[in-house]
């Protein structure tokens, strides 16, 4: 474990940058929904990493740590699940030719 | 006699008034009856019109000899009230009628020419299937009318003053089909909003002033025609006021009376059966305006700028209307345009003060132009709805009893002694003489000469010399019905006689007794006080100067159109006219005005709309309508943004993050 928070608030950075630029480049739903999760991932990361260096932080680190595990759990299961039902009706994942509730 | 309980109040009337609304009721109902049921009654269409109209003329008679030989209503006259019409807190107005000694002589006329029409349309619109119509109008007209001159406030008689014109519109545009006849009713009604806008102010102006718009002061309250002078003499309101309110309830009366410069609706009103020019723009609503300025005399009195108008008004209008008709052709231009001069005699009269002629003239003027108009009906039925007199020509053994009884009425208004005519005009004559406005005078003069002439220009066109009848029409010309020739007869009696009867010795006949009460206080404001009558004084010399200028006219009217056998002198006639081309010309086009009136209201005044109108729709609409295009177009616009697309929203988000983000480092945070 590196003892600088530097190095994991980059590393948590650099997660969050390639969760970002995937959410917004990729046409794929399910690939959009993987760049979500790194996205919490990476904000997880930067929380953990604050509890384990700033001991006020702790407990408070790990818990706001849960229930971002939690709530990403419950989103990938909607998420995911809205997807199917989706790709059920269009024979397609990619979200640029979900139309049909356009003027 | 009770009529009707109300909860409150028990409404009794005595019988002389009830007489008076059965005078209302009866022609309304006459109305009523046959618009509803006319149309199934056909060729007897006139059944229920005519024989109300006939009580109506009874009740009438009845009034009338109980008002002027009996005196049985004393010097104040009949007033009652029916009931509130306006109870609006200060504003407060009934329905309330008067007959005095000026109401009962107008009603005499009113009733009795009214009467004699119907009979004669009885015969004259026996032919048209639109019958029942005319005679449901005409019943309308009749209600109408006597409402007006039964009418003790300003508000009632405003609104009677419509329904007159009402039914004038209706019954010039009688024959709609006939595009010349809708477009002469639009034009009546249309003029005559001209004056009803000052009338309209004129009452207005007098409720400011008084609070009230009754005409006399009766157990109700205080009256118009008290409180009015009255307030002037205590200085509560200026001379111009007064002027200014008699000068707006005048331009009402030019209206009607179609006086210059709002004369122009009343020859074009001639396309209208001739029964109702007859009855409507010669006897009787015409006459309203003169009527309702004598009605108002208290108030005309105290403003004498105002009369100066009124009889200058008046005395230009005669001669400029006398002009026009002597180079008229068609037979009923030619009368209408004489009932305009004559119209203005009376204006004049009643600007110089004295009122007594103008209603002496409107009583022989309502009576033998009446005849005159009847007649001409007559003629122009005879000749198949020709009215074109240089079409006609000796007619008179052909149709004795309507020439002869034209005859009379001709000499009647050209003022030949001892006809009716003739004694009336001349006191409007004398008086102005007598009253300083010898201007007023010598117009008239020259008037009653052009009248002489013109009226006997019309007799020789229509009655002698050879003929000029289409050939195919010249055996077939008859004599009218007696349901026409009749009432030509029965006017024929009071164009001769009326003038004697009522008007002789001149100044103080009997007219002049029954009328006298109405007018005394006037004149004692407008210090007109003459000696009595005197045949060898100056009222003679004036007598035989009026006498001698109709007698001009006549002979210089008969000698050149001719008389019973003698013929048109056509050859000097062309000569003359030929000389007087310009002078001619201007006649017979009517001076322009209703080119004048084209060319200002018609070009200019649509020229002007048309801008406004253009205005309304670039600028106004072009605001309201521009306002809404920009909202929907910045919504177009925007719209775009919104493309459906989660990732560009979560750009969006993303780059305003890191706005936010940057922001907070080197801005906030430093």
């Amino acid at each position: 474990m590196s003892q600088s928070l530097d190095a994991y608030l980059v590393l948590s950075g650099l997660l969050f940058s390639i969760g970002t630029f995937g959410f917004l480049a990729r046409r794929n739903a399910i690939a959009m929904l993987m760049s979500i999760e790194l996205m919490l991932n990476a904000v997880n990361l930067a929380a953990i990493a604050f509890g384990a260096f700033i001991p006020q932080l702790q407990a408070h680190a790990s818990l706001i740590a849960l229930l971002v595990m939690a709530v990403a759990a419950a989103e990938a299961t909607v998420g995911l699940a809205i997807v199917i039902a989706i790709y059920r009706n269009q024979r397609t994942p990619l979200v640029d030719e979900y139309t049909s509730m356009r003027q | 006699m009770p009529l009707f309980q109300g909860e409150a109040t028990a409404f009794t009337f005595a019988p002389d008034q009830l007489l008076v609304l059965a005078l209302l009721v009866l022609p309304l109902a006459g109305f009523a009856l046959t618009a509803l049921i006319g149309r199934r009654l056909y060729a007897r269409a006139w059944i229920i019109a005519v024989p109300a109209i006939v009580l109506t003329w009874a009740i009438g008679m009845y009034l009338v000899y109980q008002t002027l030989f009996v005196g049985a209503f004393g010097h104040e006259g009949l007033h009652f009230t029916l009931y509130d019409w306006v109870p609006a807190g200060s504003f407060n107005v009934a329905v309330n009628f008067g007959v005095d000694a000026l109401t009962a002589v107008v009603l005499l006329v009113v009733t009795t020419v009214g009467m004699l029409v119907h009979i004669y349309s009885i015969g004259y619109m026996a032919h048209d299937p639109g019958r029942w119509r005319f005679f449901a109008y005409l019943n309308l007209f009749m209600f109408s009318m006597l409402l007006l001159v039964l009418a003790d406030n300003f508000l009632l008689l405003f609104g009677a003053w419509e329904l007159v014109g009402l039914s004038s519109y209706l019954l010039i545009g009688f024959w709609y089909s006939r595009r010349s006849a809708a477009l002469a009713a639009k034009k009546a009604f249309i003029v005559n909003r001209v004056g009803d806008f000052g009338f309209a102010l004129g009452i207005a102006a007098v409720w400011t002033t008084v609070g009230t718009l009754n005409f006399f002061t009766t157990e109700a309250g205080p009256g118009v025609f008290e409180l009015l002078p009255a307030a002037f003499h205590g200085g509560l309101i200026e001379s111009w006021h007064i002027n200014g309110i008699a000068l707006l309830l005048f331009m009402g009366a030019m209206g009607k009376s179609a006086q210059f410069p709002l004369h122009v609706w009343l020859p074009d009103a001639m396309e209208g059966p001739t029964p109702v020019s007859a009855l409507i723009h010669a006897a009787t609503m015409v006459n309203a305006g003169v009527y309702f300025v004598a009605r108002a005399n208290p108030i005309f009195a105290e403003a004498p700028q105002a009369m100066i108008l009124v009889a200058a008004v008046g005395i230009f209008t005669a001669i400029l209307a006398a002009s026009i008709a002597l180079t008229q052709r068609d037979i009923k231009r030619v009368l209408a345009y004489s009932t305009l001069s004559q119209l203005g005699y009376m204006f004049a009269s009643l600007g110089v003060g004295a009122f007594t002629a103008a209603i002496f003239h409107l009583v022989t003027h309502g009576f033998f132009k009446g005849l005159l108009f009847l007649g001409s009906g007559s003629v122009i039925h005879a000749v198949h709805e020709e009215q074109d007199m240089n079409k006609m020509g000796a007619l008179w053994r052909r149709i004795p009893i309507t020439h002869w009884t034209m005859l009379i009425g001709a000499i009647a208004l050209a003022g030949i002694p001892p006809l009716a005519g003739f004694w009336s005009k001349d006191e409007i004559l004398g008086e102005s003489f007598k009253n300083g406005f010898l201007w007023v005078w010598a117009i008239g003069v020259v008037v009653a000469v052009m009248t002489g002439f013109y009226m006997f220009r019309l007799m020789g066109k229509t009655f002698y010399g050879q003929s000029h009848v289409d050939p195919h029409v010249e055996p077939t010309i008859h004599e009218s019905p007696r349901s026409m020739t009749v009432p030509l007869i029965i006017l024929a009696v009071p164009s001769i006689l009326l003038g004697l009867a009522i008007g002789f010795p001149p100044g103080s006949g009997l007219l002049h007794g029954w009328l006298e009460p109405v007018f005394e206080h006037a004149s004692e404001t407008l210090g007109l006080h003459h000696a009595a009558f005197e045949i060898g004084g100056i009222d003679g010399a004036l007598l035989i100067v009026g006498a001698a200028a109709a007698a001009l006219g006549v002979i210089l009217g008969a000698w050149l159109f001719g008389l019973l056998r003698r013929g048109e002198r056509r050859p000097l006639v062309e000569r003359l006219t030929t000389r007087l081309q310009p002078l001619y010309n201007a006649s017979y086009a009517k001076f322009w005005f209703d080119d004048l009136n084209d060319l200002i209201f018609v070009r200019f005044g649509g020229a002007l709309a048309r801008a406004i109108w253009w205005f309304d729709v670039r600028v106004i609409d072009g605001t309201v309508n521009g306002v809404a295009s920009l909202t929907q177009g910045a919504g177009k616009g925007i719209r775009q943004i919104q493309t459906g697309r989660v990732q560009n929203y979560a750009l969006g988000i993303a780059a305003g993050l890191l706005v936010m983000a940057v922001t907070y480092m080197f801005v906030v945070a430093r």
